[in-house]
């Protein structure tokens, strides 16, 4: 089940508060993190986008203090991790697993050895480790390769066994590095599969990051945008939809960009929820008796419930259409209206 | 004065050819162990105490890193540097206060040590250098104190090419033990000497090139298919050997 109504009141898993980290100093300094805040909240899977160089690994790093900020503070489950001394800091990281784009697992380990190598760390004793690592590589799916040496493994598997590596300590927390991005789109979907399916079986919560829109949409129950170290946009998945000129919501749900024919006026609807099963726009033509062109549109289906967006174009002025984006604003849809220019762009 | 007729001549050239090749056995043998237990930690230091590495703060202190850093980089090039006859030489005062003397088999392992000691500490830092940082950063991740990191990650993650580094230390162990049998007897090089070059018996020449040619060939290719063993990489070992030859040989 994705995270219920009664989320907002369990305290988050997951809080970076005012963090700020600067790698190098005078002229060649540069500003990874700028004042970043954000919180995750149980049993969420929380995305974190942004260009190349945003500070998206920096800001996935600071949540296990592989990199320490220079300022601010991170929670984890309860536990301010800035304070602690380095063994109390080594316990908790063995409680926030992480997996790595290349997955970084040992050569000389197999599959079952490198989970057990989690295991050895965080002081499981000899027999116990057997079984809880055959039992995580079942749950992965990777039973069958458990004396597989990591070279004798696709890049798929090898990150199966990256990710039970980092279950293996029994962890409430999984941060994830690009832990698709090595791979081909097949095989991610099939990886992105195995994180929902811990998230809901296990009750984790994780902490992705990516760089494709398609896994923020296929999997997460709320996004942050980074831009520049800073955090640009955050929040739920379906709020962020329904948010006007969220950068976020365009990213996911692109509308192309087919020209609309001048003296037009275009809309965009965002549907989020119940407004998506109902026929708005065959509604909107017959009422109004309009020739309503589609330029645009996605539906997209996040946490069981449909939202999407579509851009119309409908004839006449602004002024001319105001009735008709009432009436559809009466309905509770969100709309923004643009008035086709001459040169054919849209404002 | 060589006989090759004589009757006692072959059980007597047998003999001799045992016992120096048991002396050096021996002395590589024990050199080698010294080699190991001191070289390895060494190198390890060596690569820990470098800017980013995992003990680039002893007791806290960057600075007291770097210092520790420079002595035994100093160290290491200096054992690796000065001619090992010279070594030898200089290293007389040494080896008569640890064993008493600076004759014989006992006496060689002194110099043999310290002059594969560096030489296998470098190998060893090459190896561990090797070890991708990512595997360091996972095993951060999961909560490995620094020690963890060094016995649990780099040294089995390098233990291939250790190995292999290892084999070409054993050779020119192998090799500057004959030196030493020259200067202070005992071993193979020292029948070589007193037979092939004082008495110029070819035959006594041979056999003790063979003998040694044999022991090198024995250890190589030990040390090749150790590592292959340990190798879990494909095609990684003929590179790697590639690569510390060249180190060995410059
Ligand atoms: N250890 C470091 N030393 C110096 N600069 C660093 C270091 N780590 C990151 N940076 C810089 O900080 C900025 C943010 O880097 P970061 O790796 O967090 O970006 P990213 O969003 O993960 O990018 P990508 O999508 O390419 O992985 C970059 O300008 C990078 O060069
Ligand atoms: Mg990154």
């Amino acid at each position: 089940m994705p995270p219920s109504s009664h989320q907002e009141a369990l305290p988050p898993v997951i809080t970076v508060s005012h963090v700020s980290k600067t790698f190098g100093s005078g002229d060649a300094a540069v500003t990874a993190l700028d004042d970043v805040s954000l919180q995750v909240a149980p049993g969420e899977i929380f995305g974190v986008v942004g260009q190349s160089g945003a500070g998206k690994s920096t800001l996935i790093r600071t949540v296990n203090l592989l990199e320490r900020p220079d300022t601010g503070s991170v929670i984890v489950d309860g536990q301010e991790l800035t304070t602690l001394s380095d063994s109390a800091l080594r316990r908790a990281r063995q409680h926030i697993g992480m997996v790595f784009q290349h997955f970084n697992l040992l050569e000389s380990r197999t599959a079952q050895g490198n989970v057990e190598l989690a295991l050895e760390l965080a002081g499981t004793d000899s027999r116990d480790r057997k079984r809880r690592a055959s039992e995580i590589l079942d749950l992965v799916g990777l039973g069958a390769k458990a004396g597989s040496f990591p070279s004798q493994l696709s890049g798929g598997q090898k990150q199966r066994v990256g990710i039970a590596r980092a279950l293996a300590a029994e962890p409430r927390v999984l941060l994830s590095d690009e832990a698709t991005s090595a791979l081909d789109p097949e095989t991610t979907r099939s990886i992105l599969e195995l994180f929902k399916t811990i998230n809901e079986q296990l009750g984790l919560t994780v902490m992705l990051i990516t760089h494709e829109m398609d896994v923020v949409k296929g999997i997460c129950d709320s996004a942050a945008l980074l831009e520049h170290g800073r955090v640009v946009e955050t929040g739920g998945l379906v709020e962020l939809i329904s948010t006007p000129g969220s950068r976020l919501a365009a990213d996911l749900f692109p509308l192309g960009d087919a020209t609309p024919a001048p003296g037009t006026t275009v809309i965009d609807i965002t549907f989020s929820g119940g407004s998506a099963d109902r026929p708005v726009i065959a509604q909107l033509a017959r009422d109004h008796s309009l020739d309503v062109s589609i330029l645009g549109a996605v539906i997209e289906s996040i946490g069981g419930s449909q939202a999407g967006r579509t851009r119309l174009e409908l004839p006449g002025t602004p002024a001319q259409n105001a009735a008709a984006v009432d009436d559809l604003r009466d309905q509770g849809l969100l709309v923004e209206v643009h008035s086709a220019d001459a040169a054919g762009g849209v404002s | 004065m060589i006989d090759v007729n004589d009757p006692n001549f072959w059980p007597q050239l047998w003999e001799l050819m045992l016992v120096a090749t048991g002396e050096t056995l021996y002395m590589v043998g024990v050199a080698l162990i010294f080699t190991v237990l001191l070289g390895l930690p060494l190198g390890i230091a060596v690569v820990g105490t470098e800017r980013g590495g995992l003990f680039e703060r002893v007791l806290g202190s960057r600075r007291l890193s770097a210092v520790i850093n420079w002595v035994l980089n100093f160290i290491v090039n200096l054992g690796r540097s000065v001619p090992f006859v010279i070594l030898m030489v200089a290293l007389i005062p040494v080896t008569r206060f640890l064993v008493g003397t600076s004759i014989g088999a006992t006496a060689a392992i002194v110099p043999l040590s310290l002059v594969a000691i560096p030489f296998f500490a470098r190998m060893v830092e090459i190896a561990i250098k090797e070890v991708d940082a990512g595997l360091i950063e996972a095993a951060h991740s999961l909560g490995a104190t620094r020690w963890q990191i060094v016995s649990k990650v780099l040294v089995p993650e390098a233990l291939a090419p250790m190995v292999l580094g290892l084999s070409t230390t054993v050779t020119s162990i192998i090799n500057f033990s004959a030196m030493v049998g020259v200067v202070a007897g005992g071993g193979l090089g020292s029948v070589a000497i007193r037979w092939g070059y004082q008495r110029y018996s070819v035959i006594h020449m041979i056999i003790v090139i063979i003998i040694i040619f044999i022991i090198v060939m024995v250890l190589q290719w030990l040390a090749t298919w150790g590592a292959r063993r340990l190798t879990h990489r494909s095609g990684d070992t003929g590179k790697r050997k590639r690569m510390f030859e060249s180190v060995a040989g410059g």
